[in-house]
């Protein structure tokens, strides 16, 4: 019975949610005083305590099984049939049809290679300088917080509203890198049109938006490692380019390790940046699908083409490449730790 | 202070968190008036009815005021537009909607790429307005392009795209050219090729930095416009690797794209426009509906110096239809505005504000183009040159894959021909190959 009382006053108090309320304000229950009614109470109770939380991470993982999961599934499933845009009601059973299709499909293959060497054009570039950008803006400097600020803008700014600009920018005639280049002698490139020119004008613009945002988790990493690290390397007589090799290159191991799995599914996902700096038909990218990624093979068989079921068998590819740069993550993670 | 500022603080955060809240319940809101039209009137007792028309790009019946007129001859309803700018975005979720049988607007608006698979695949889906209308209104090819086999009529003409040739008469006049209207219209008269003649004399003494035409695909596209014979015959079967149509048109495009009289520009890219602006191509094949466009990006530079002359042929570039889903709650209401929509009456008006042309024939005696376009285009006489092509333009056969098809001609087979030095062998298997590829071969 007591025990019963105590959790009576527990729960009405967290009902009201109101901390400072007296024990006795659960007197009202008590008058009514039932067995029954304590019972009802306390198991309320127990409910609560046993139930809540799981309402309350509910709302996650109801949206996260509405949006992501069931289409997941749905996706497999289409990846099996092959279904039209304009027909989506007759879908036929053609078993692996689609998978064997995109492996037999110069296309596919294609989009693999843009995707992989423009991650590589993008991924490689940009973490270094946001490395070497962090290591600047840990120094002391005036106005920093200005030039962190700064460093975040291009991440601000909308993918559609950089590649716009990139794109008259990188115009073939009277865009203004041919420009400059004819200064330095060089004869006009069609950034649009060359196969490593289009790689090149794809990536620049991933790595002018990234660059920053990367910067800022390298410098919070940099600043959480321990000043006397440095005192003593510098006792030691080490310069600072020194101390930024053996003290903070080491140290942030952990965090270049998460912005290379970052960046690499980032990559992996690449979409925005070459559809629009594809201008009209984007999804092709280019006339000879010379950076057409998989993301745009993907929009352009489903949405462009029409054909659901390869364009989702191409989804499911893509999920799975980013599994196994997941796998080789965990792996590089373990070696990492027992290295330390 | 340090308490004010740790309140302050706090306060940012909640003003932060609160406005994430609303704009995302702002979103849901808006997410779902978008997705079901009909929750936002439903004839809900207070006898306002709200209907919803679903276009791409400029239609134009905003900005003539048709809807605000609608509005007025019938206080009961009222109209909302939901543009999509882009058709490749707006025509899949057309499509899956239909599918659903929820979420259409009440009118949806159909582009000519687009009409052949809503006709073969989606006709169960839209009223037949045949039983609505006279369609005798209508030019017949216009009619036959949106009718099913067993008659049904999925949609009603809007606007068509008769070419013409957009020119810039300072530079044709550096070049030696004459200027004149008719007499370049005769030299140029009934063959693409010889407009690409032209081209070649024009670039003999072109001004420094110009060329003759913004790109081979525009005059691909408008020759094939032009011809009776496209990618498909008329029992749908695919025949564009027979067709006299295409091969001719491709022939003329490897002209342009292999002797330097084009400014080697995509067409509707930043950099088209830019080629606007700096008068950076002579000539351009030009829809009705291009008129407008070229006005807007060549700017005050391009005033008095542009003309018009008819084109080698007869050709058709776009247009559209709007059709009534079956999904729309208020069907009856919503035949009504498309049949009024789409009165010779109201084409007129769109045709005075936004430039594009009728397909209601009835109209072409009292077209009046925008004053200052008329001015801007040297008084060219515009209807006259528009109205003569849009009667003699031919029944085209449409297919399902029409848009892509043509993308992957213009988009990879004669851009690596103009762009990357291909040659035309080359351009043509590539453009091949990419077929096969839309076509699931």
């Amino acid at each position: 019975m007591t025990s019963s009382n105590e959790a009576l006053a527990h729960s009405a108090s967290s009902a009201e949610a109101a901390p400072g309320t007296p024990p006795g304000a659960a007197r009202g229950a008590h008058g009514r005083g039932g067995p029954a009614a304590d019972s009802w109470r306390s198991r309320l109770y127990r409910w609560d305590m046993k139930g809540s939380p799981y309402a309350f991470v509910a709302p996650f993982f109801i949206l996260f099984g509405a949006f992501t999961l069931v289409p997941l599934l749905y996706t497999a499933w289409y990846s099996l049939h092959n279904v039209q845009l304009s027909s989506l009601d007759h879908q036929t059973w053609t078993g692996l049809d689609n998978y064997r299709n995109l492996l037999s499909s110069d296309f596919f293959w294609n989009a693999l290679k843009n995707t992989f060497t423009i991650g590589v054009l993008s991924t490689v570039p940009q973490l270094l300088a946001a490395l070497g950008l962090a290591h600047l803006l840990n120094y002391r400097l005036r106005g920093s917080t200005v030039w962190r600020v700064v460093m975040l803008t291009p991440y601000a700014t909308s993918v559609a509203a950089a590649t716009l600009v990139f794109t008259l920018l990188y115009s073939w005639d009277g865009g203004m890198i041919n420009w400059l280049l004819h200064f330095a002698g060089v004869g006009p490139v069609n950034w649009r049109e060359s196969d490593w020119g289009s790689q090149f004008a794809v990536s620049s613009i991933v790595v002018w938006r990234w660059t920053g945002y990367n910067a800022l988790i390298y410098l919070a990493a940099m600043q959480a490692i321990p000043a006397d690290l440095y005192e003593s390397a510098a006792i030691d007589g080490a310069n600072r380019w020194q101390q930024f090799r053996h003290v903070t290159v080491p140290q942030l191991r952990p965090t270049i390790l998460f912005t290379v799995v970052v960046s690499t599914i980032g990559a992996t996902q690449l979409f925005g940046e070459p559809l629009l700096f594809g201008g009209v038909s984007g999804s092709k990218g280019g006339s000879e699908h010379q950076y057409q990624t998989l993301g745009l093979y993907m929009y352009d068989q489903g949405w462009i083409v029409g054909n659901l079921g390869k364009a989702s068998a191409i989804a499911w590819s893509m999920f799975l490449i980013l599994l196994i740069i997941a796998a080789v993550n965990l792996l590089l993670t373990r070696r990492l730790r027992k290295s330390q | 202070m340090r308490t004010n500022f740790r309140r302050s603080r706090r306060m940012m955060a909640l003003a932060a968190v609160a406005a994430l809240t609303t704009s995302l319940l702002a979103g849901c809101a808006k997410d779902a008036k978008d997705g079901s039209s009909d929750d936002a009137g439903g004839g809900n007792g207070k006898g306002k009815i709200t209907l919803t028309v679903g276009t791409y790009g400029v239609f134009g019946y905003k900005q003539a005021g048709l809807y605000d007129e609608y509005m007025k001859l019938h206080p009961d309803i009222n109209i909302k537009e939901n543009v999509t700018t882009r058709t490749d975005v707006y025509w899949p979720k057309v499509l899956t909607r239909l599918q659903a049988g929820s979420g259409t607007d009440d009118i949806q608006a159909i582009e000519i790429g687009n009409i052949t698979e809503a006709v073969q695949t989606q006709a169960d889906k839209f009223v037949d307005m045949s039983k609505y209308v006279d369609k005798s209104q209508w030019l017949d090819w216009k009619n036959a392009q949106a009718t099913t086999k067993d008659g049904k009529l999925i949609g009603l003409g809007t606007d068509i795209g008769p070419m013409a040739i957009c020119y810039r008469k300072d530079l044709l006049q550096k070049a030696g050219l004459p200027t004149d209207r008719d007499k370049l219209a005769q030299m140029w008269k009934g063959d693409w090729a010889k407009y690409v003649d032209v081209g070649k004399q024009y670039m003999k003494k072109a001004p420094k930095g110009t060329k003759f035409v913004d790109s081979a695909a525009s005059v691909y596209n408008a020759a094939l416009g032009g011809g009776a014979d496209r990618y498909y015959d008329k029992d749908g079967n695919v025949i564009w690797d027979k067709s006299q149509g295409v091969k001719k048109s491709w022939d003329v495009a490897m002209t342009v794209a292999t002797s330097d009289m084009s400014a080697k520009l995509k067409q509707f890219d930043p950099t088209w426009d830019q080629g606007y602006a700096n008068a950076s191509f002579a000539t351009v094949a030009c829809p009705a509906w291009m008129i407008g466009y070229i006005e807007q990006k060549s700017g005050d530079s391009g005033k008095g110096n542009w003309d018009v002359a008819a084109a080698p042929t007869a050709s058709n570039w776009g247009g559209s239809w709007i059709g009534v889903p079956n999904a729309g709650k208020h069907q009856k209401e919503a035949i009504a505005l498309a049949k009024w929509l789409t009165d010779p009456a109201q084409q007129e008006k769109v045709f005075s504000k936004q430039a594009s042309f009728p397909s209601t024939p009835s109209a072409y005696p009292n077209l009046k183009p925008a004053a200052d376009t008329t001015a801007y285009f040297s008084n060219a006489p515009l209807t006259q040159i528009f109205s003569d092509s849009a009667k003699t333009i031919p029944t085209q056969i449409f297919g399902i894959k029409d848009q892509p098809m043509t993308t992957a001609i213009t988009d990879v087979g004669i851009l690596q021909v103009e762009q990357k030095g291909k040659t035309p062998a080359e351009g043509w298997n590539a453009a091949a190959k990419e077929i096969k590829d839309v076509l699931g071969q």
